[in-house]
C-alpha cells in the first residue's frame, strides 16, 4: 500500500533522492525491454526539492513523495508531451494539464510519459505514431499491453518501486490495458476531473482517471486529481467525497449482471474465472439481480463511435505544423501546407478516424450519423438510468478476451479492432464511472471484472472492488 | 450505401487530408466495412428523442473576468522555427 509509503516519506524515514534514483534506474531498463515510456521528467531534482521539504518538517500532501507517470496526451511542463503522435514531436508545454499541476501539489515526482495508441485511437498500443516503439505486455512479450493507456498499465503492472498511473479513457482506454495487464484501472464520472491540459481525443468522452496495483491506491490518485476547474467548463460541480478508506462490506448491495455481457466468442477459461469472481462477491454479501440493456449492449458500439470519431476530427485540425509540433518548410498556400503536415506527421489510424469522422459531419450524412448517434447516446443514458433504481452497481467482465498477441491482432480488420471495445464504450458514452480489477488468470493472463456505477457513485464502486481486493 | 474511392476523395479533400491511391482504396473498403456496420443505428427509433452532446447535463459555467497571467510570448515562439519579428509566420492563405 502506497499510504504507508507516504507515512513514511513525510517523516523523513525515507532517503526520496536516492528512492527516484534507483526507481529511474529501474524505470530505464524495464523501459530498454518493454517501451513504456516515450519522454523522461527529472525525478531526481523534484525528490531534492522534497527532501528539503521533509528535512524541515513542511512534508505535505497525500501523494508526498509517490512518483507517478503520466499518460503521454496529459501536458506535462518542459517534458516533451504528443499523446504518441509523430505531429506533435517536440511540442514541449508551457504549462501542466490540471491533473499533473494538482499531483505536485500534493507532492508527486513525476517520472515521464507512458506510450500510448496515437491521440488515443486504439485499444492495443499498437497505433503508436511513427517513430514511437509499441510497448508489450508486462506478463508476455509476444502479447499487447491494451490500449490505449498501454504504458501506464504495463508500468503499472511491472515498476518494483510504489507507483501510480495518470492514464485517460475516452471508450475504454483505462480498463481495458488494466485488464490486459492485471493492474487496477479508475475510470471517474466525465466532469469528475479537469481536462485543462488533455490533449483532447473527444471532448465529451474523454475523462482522466487512475491506475494502481490496489484499489485503494488508484482512488487516492483519483482522489487527489477530482474536482472542479475554472479552467474547464465541462469540469462538475457536484461533490466529490473522500474516496479514500471506503469500507469493504457489500452486505446487501445489489450487483445487476447484463444478459448480454458475456459474449458468445468468449472462451470457457476465462468465463469461468469471471464466474466464479461473481459468485464471489454474492459470498460477500451482494444481491445479484439479472437485469437488460437491450438498446447499449446493440447499439452502444456504432454510437460511440461515430460519436468519438466526429469529435476527434475536429480536434485534430489545430495541429496545422506552425505554432507548435511537427512542421515542414513553408511552401505552397495554407492549405497545401497544412495538408502536408497531416500527410506526412499522422498515422494510418489517425487518418482513417478523421476520414470517418468528417464523413459524419458532413451536410447530406450528418442527421443519419452523427446527430442520430448523439440521440441513441440519450436513450443508451436513459437506460442507464432506469437500470440504476433497482441496482447499485453493474457488474460485467473487462473484455471479452485476454490480451492477444500481436500475431492475432494483425488478422483483424479495423472494425474487428473496434469491436473488441464491446463492453466497454456503453458506460464510457454515458460517461459513467467503472473500475476494472484483476480477478484471475486464463491462459496464464489476466482477466479483470468491470463494475459500473451511477454518475458520481464512484464510491459504490469502489466498495464493491474492495470486497473483492483483499490486498 | 456505397462508399466509393471518389467519395473518400471528397471526404479527404474536406478533411484536408491529401491521400494517395492506393490510400483511397483501402479507406474506401474500410469505410464501407465500418460505416455498414454502424448504419445499424437507423433501426432505433429516436422521434422527439433530443440528442446528448455530453454524457451529464452541463450548464454555462462562467469564470470572473479578471485579468490572469498569459503565456510569455518568447517562450510560446520557442515553439516552432516558423515566426519573424514578433509573430507566428504561416503560409499563404491566398
Amino acid at each position: 500500500m502506497i499510504q504507508q509509503f507516504i507515512t513514511d516519506a513525510k517523516r523523513g524515514n525515507i532517503d526520496l533522492v536516492e528512492h527516484a534514483s534507483k526507481a529511474l534506474e529501474s524505470a530505464h531498463a524495464i523501459n530498454k525491454e518493454y517501451r513504456y515510456i516515450a519522454a523522461w521528467a527529472d525525478p531526481v531534482a523534484r525528490a531534492e526539492q522534497l527532501q528539503q521539504l521533509a528535512k524541515t518538517g513542511n512534508a505535505r500532501g497525500k501523494l508526498f513523495g509517490v512518483i507517478i507517470s503520466v499518460k503521454d496526451n496529459l501536458c506535462v511542463q518542459g517534458v516533451e508531451s504528443t499523446a504518441s503522435s509523430a505531429i506533435l514531436k517536440g511540442y514541449k508545454p508551457l504549462y501542466n494539464a490540471t491533473a499533473v499541476q494538482r499531483c505536485l501539489d500534493e507532492g508527486a515526482i513525476i517520472l515521464g510519459k507512458t506510450v500510448q495508441d496515437e491521440f488515443g485511437f486504439g485499444g492495443f498500443s499498437i497505433n503508436t505514431g511513427t517513430g514511437i516503439e509499441k510497448p508489450l505486455n508486462p506478463l508476455d512479450k509476444k502479447r499487447t499491453c491494451g490500449g490505449s493507456s498501454g504504458g501506464a498499465a504495463g508500468l503499472t503492472k511491472k515498476a518494483p518501486f510504489p507507483h501510480l498511473a495518470l492514464a485517460e479513457s475516452t471508450g475504454g482506454s483505462i480498463a481495458n490495458p488494466a485488464s490486459f495487464c492485471g493492474a487496477v484501472g479508475l475510470t471517474p464520472t466525465f466532469g469528475r476531473v479537469s481536462r485543462y491540459g488533455l490533449i483532447d481525443y473527444a471532448n465529451s468522452l474523454d475523462k482522466i482517471g487512475s491506475m494502481a496495483l490496489t484499489v485503494e491506491d488508484a482512488a487516492l490518485l483519483l482522489d487527489a486529481i477530482s474536482g472542479p476547474d475554472p479552467h474547464d467548463s465541462t469540469s462538475a460541480n457536484a461533490p466529490t467525497d473522500p474516496l479514500t478508506d471506503i469500507p469493504r462490506a457489500i452486505h446487501g448491495l445489489r450487483i445487476g449482471i447484463p444478459q448480454d455481457s458475456f459474449p458468445e466468442t468468449m472462451d470457457n477459461t476465462t468465463r469461468r474465472v469471471l464466474m466464479l469472481a461473481l459468485q464471489q462477491l454474492e459470498q460477500n454479501g451482494a444481491r445479484r439481480l439479472d437485469i437488460k440493456l437491450p438498446i447499449s449492449t446493440k447499439y452502444g458500439l456504432a454510437a460511440y463511435y461515430t460519436l468519438a470519431m466526429s469529435e476527434a476530427s475536429t480536434n485534430l485540425a489545430k495541429y496545422c505544423g506552425i505554432r507548435y509540433g511537427a512542421s515542414e518548410a513553408l511552401s505552397g498556400n495554407y492549405n497545401d501546407y497544412f495538408s502536408r503536415v497531416r500527410d506526412n506527421h499522422l498515422g494510418e489510424e489517425a487518418k482513417r478516424r478523421v476520414l470517418l469522422g468528417t464523413f459524419a459531419r458532413m451536410a447530406g450524412y450528418r442527421d443519419a450519423f452523427y446527430t442520430k448517434a448523439a440521440q441513441a447516446r440519450t436513450k443508451i443514458i436513459q437506460e442507464y438510468q432506469a437500470v440504476f433504481k433497482d441496482v447499485d452497481v453493474i457488474v460485467t467482465p473487462t473484455m471479452p478476451l485476454v490480451a492477444p498477441t500481436f500475431d492475432e491482432l494483425k488478422n483483424l480488420t479495423p472494425l474487428q479492432h473496434y469491436q473488441m471495445d464491446v463492453l466497454t464504450v456503453p458506460p464510457n458514452l454515458a460517461g459513467l464511472p467503472h473500475i476494472t480489477i484483476p480477478i484471475g488468470e486464463a491462459h496464464g493472463m489476466p482477466v479483470g471484472l468491470m463494475i459500473t456505477a451511477p454518475h458520481f457513485h464512484e464510491h459504490k464502486m469502489i466498495q464493491v472492488a474492495k470486497s473483492y481486493d483483499k490486498k | 450505401m456505397e462508399i466509393t474511392p471518389d467519395l473518400v476523395k471528397k471526404v479527404a479533400q474536406n478533411a484536408r487530408l491529401r491521400l494517395k491511391d492506393e490510400e483511397i482504396k483501402t479507406f474506401a473498403k474500410d469505410l464501407q466495412d465500418i460505416l455498414t456496420n454502424f448504419e445499424i443505428l437507423n433501426e432505433l427509433d429516436t422521434a422527439n428523442v433530443p440528442p446528448s452532446f455530453h454524457p451529464t447535463p452541463i450548464q454555462n459555467i462562467t469564470r470572473e473576468d479578471t485579468p490572469q497571467p498569459c503565456v510569455n510570448r518568447e517562450d510560446a515562439l520557442a515553439l516552432t522555427p516558423h515566426k519573424k519579428d514578433k509573430y507566428f509566420k504561416g503560409p499563404k492563405t491566398l
